[in-house]
């Protein structure tokens, strides 16, 4: 007995939604922001719902944007529930990052290296001072410069490492992963499993772990070894084809985490790497989810597991803010009978304290 | 490739009308239902048959079926399901020949025994008011439903089902336009 | 096989152009005949995969939106699309083209008309980037010569 079905909330309710979309729309004399504002101007938070909705599609993600009121969780959540509407029509071939339409790319690990430091469009290097001048609109920046580019291959620094032998490799396969849109989680999940929950796990949440493992929560040392954001191609096989064709171009942010490894009886002493991939532009996200993927490693590299961030049941049944804040905001759901069941036992532990 | 026909004139509304006959059918064995959007079958696919499969099927069910290439090609185009040779492993299953024996059919198991295959069997034709007595969950007192074209052993095969309860196997007969449902607890006695 | 790859290339091509772009170059070039639509465009979803480590296991980064669309032609060839996104207007023309593409009295006027200028403005907004992308690249230079 949680719950109870009330009756009677029906007109607050129409009153509360008509308010909603009054104050969604603000000030009247204001233009509307339009779709493609939003995507072109908040790429950003769009990329962050399209990673943490699960699901690529720009404009998507700026509609649900709009209609949240820049409530990031809340679009994801419209996100992750519009997608259930659609029909699967099958899984792509794995992405190319080493083939990624580079627009960004850098190494904190070398500073010389095959295709060079490329920065890209970033907020690094920035001073961090607001810019009043943005609040003056109107102004339409000076295109960007633009250099020969040259035939530059970009290989990744982490197959430069296995070139010498000192990174351990990724065991070839083709095994088809689990998903997490078709059953549930279990335990204990293999990494592809973890990596699709970290992959539109919360951008904070992950933040924050991935930081605990470099205070001293987990045994890190993590450099890292590349990050690039560009352009990679999606292929898909249809089955009335019978051969993989292009569905188009999307972008995406991959970092690798290189972390050192004391080695074991089997293994000797080398490098290991933490992955993270997300769609759109999300260097931040990349990168803790690849300091998160390399922590939740510890149990199959036989190193201790003791921190938060290496636990895999704490991170990846926590990571999901659409099933947090579900769970989190059930509590404003009416539990008045509940509640009245904690009130008598109170009343009657009070009595007997009181020694009646 | 170039024989392919079209599947339902308008996806969405002529699948939700169809699973809401489906719906009905299990609901209420052995009453016929109809519904007038139709595909463009390849044959030997009767068209209830065939509304029934792009109705229920999708990629993640396997589908077994006896129909022939054509039948085969038409259907993955448009339900985009993966066909199965082995009866056993198929989610849903279509006989237009022979009936497979359903013994040998996922029954699913007594924790998920929702999870059992759905056989879809055409027949040569369905009627009511004459024929089969069917009891159970969904009818009255009693159905009255007239079967053409089944197997000989067939009431002996069905009742075996019905013991494995809550395991078994779920049956759609689909005469042309017209389809009847025969959940795993629909008991008959009779001659079809 | 040369087929093939053509097939996926001017298939690539539509995909990458958006319905505009696409119709544009289509009112260049002679008129097609009608068509039927054999399913539909319709807008689903394909489960975008990643490897873990970048060169490992797959693993499901999450879905995309794409749309399909198959027609035949009214004198017989079947073409099919899948474009990423929305757009129904896009996956349909896109199938149009691929059926007709694949008439050898259409092929060679079609391929210089739409996918040959849809494919070279498309190397040309890459180019840009690239461009743009070299522009950022750090040109290091050693201390030891400021000395």
């Amino acid at each position: 007995m949680a719950y109870v079905a009330v009756k009677g909330g029906e007109r607050a309710i129409e009153a509360a939604h008509a308010w909603l979309a009054e104050e969604r729309r603000g000030d009247p004399a204001l233009p509307e922001l339009s779709l493609a504002q939003i995507e072109a101007q908040l790429g950003l938070a769009v990329d962050r719902v399209m990673a943490e909705g699960a699901c690529h599609d720009r404009g998507l993600a700026a509609l649900a944007i709009k209609q949240a009121r820049g409530d990031l969780i809340e679009a994801a959540f419209l996100l992750r529930a519009y997608r259930t509407t659609l029909p699967r029509f099958g899984a792509s071939l794995p992405v190319e990052t080493e083939a990624m339409r580079v627009r960004r790319r850098i190494s904190a690990t070398y500073k010389e290296l095959p295709g060079g430091q490329v920065l890209g469009p970033t907020f690094d290097y920035t001073h961090r001072l607001l810019d009043f001048a943005l609040a003056a609109e109107g102004g339409v920046p000076a295109s960007a410069p633009e250099a020969p580019a040259g035939e530059l291959s970009m290989p990744r620094v982490t197959g430069l490492l296995a070139q010498e032998g000192l990174m351990a490799p990724e065991q070839p396969s083709e095994a088809e992963p689990r998903d997490l849109t078709r059953e549930p989680l279990d335990f204990p999940a293999e990494r592809p499993l973890r990596l699709q929950a970290l992959a539109r796990g919360d951008e904070g949440f992950l933040l924050s772990l991935g930081y605990s493992t470099q205070r001293g929560y987990g045994n890190a040392h993590p450099f890292v070894g590349e990050i690039r954001m560009g352009a990679v191609m999606v292929e898909f096989e249809p089955p009335e084809l019978g051969f993989p064709i292009d569905l188009g171009e999307i972008t995406v942010t991959e970092c690798q985490m290189v972390n050192q490894f004391a080695g074991s009886k089997t293994e000797p002493p080398q490098f290991t790497r933490g992955y993270g991939l997300v769609f759109g532009q999300g260097e931040r996200k990349a990168m803790t989810m690849a300091l998160v993927d390399r922590a939740l490693r510890a149990a199959e590299l036989g190193e201790p597991v003791e921190a938060p961030a290496q636990d895999q049941e704490f991170v990846l049944y926590h990571c999901d803010n659409v099933e947090a804040t579900g769970f989190v905001e059930h509590l404003k759901l009416p539990h008045y009978v509940d509640f009245q069941s904690e009130l008598e036992k109170i009343r009657l532990l009070r009595r007997e304290a009181g020694g009646e | 490739m170039s024989g392919l026909t079209p599947g339902f004139a308008d996806p969405v509304p002529d699948a939700q009308a169809w699973f809401r006959a489906l719906l009905e059918a299990m609901a209420r064995p052995g009453r016929i239902q109809r519904v007038a959007a139709l595909p463009q079958a390849p044959a030997p696919l009767a068209p209830a048959a065939a509304a029934v499969l792009l109705t229920l099927a999708d990629a993640e069910t396997p589908v077994w079926m006896d129909a022939g290439p054509g039948a085969e090609e038409w259907l993955r185009f448009h339900a985009g399901c993966p066909l199965v040779a082995e009866p056993g492993a198929a989610g849903f299953l279509l006989a237009a020949g022979a009936m497979p024996e359903l013994a040998a059919l996922d029954a699913g198991t007594e924790e998920e025994p929702h999870r059992s295959a759905t056989l879809i069997l055409q027949v040569a034709g369905l009627e009511t008011g004459r024929g089969w007595r069917l009891t159970g969950p969904g009818i009255g007192t009693e159905h009255r439903l007239s079967v053409e074209g089944l197997p000989g052993g067939f009431l002996a095969a069905w009742a075996a089902n019905g013991r494995r309860f809550p395991r078994g196997i779920d049956l759609v007969l689909c005469a042309g336009d017209r389809l009847a449902a025969l959940p795993r607890t629909t008991r008959i006695e009779g001659a079809g | 096989m040369m087929m093939q790859a053509a097939r996926r290339r001017w298939m690539g091509v539509l995909a990458r152009a958006d319905a505009d772009a696409i119709a544009a170059r289509l009112a260049e070039a002679p008129a097609l005949p009608r068509h039927v639509r054999l399913r539909g465009p319709e807008t689903g979803l394909v489960m975008t995969r990643g490897r873990q480590g970048g060169d490992g296991a797959p693993f499901n980064l999450g879905e995309m939106t794409v749309t399909r669309c198959s027609v035949r032609l009214a004198d017989g060839p079947v073409g099919h699309a899948y474009v990423a996104g929305r757009d129904a207007r896009q996956a349909e023309l896109a199938a149009v083209i691929d059926a007709a593409l694949q008439d050898p009295a259409r092929h060679k006027a079609l391929l210089a008309v739409v996918i040959e200028p849809l494919a070279e403005a498309q190397a040309a907004r890459a180019a840009r980037e690239a461009a743009k992308a070299a522009a950022t690249r750090v040109e290091f230079f050693t201390m030891a010569t400021m000395r």
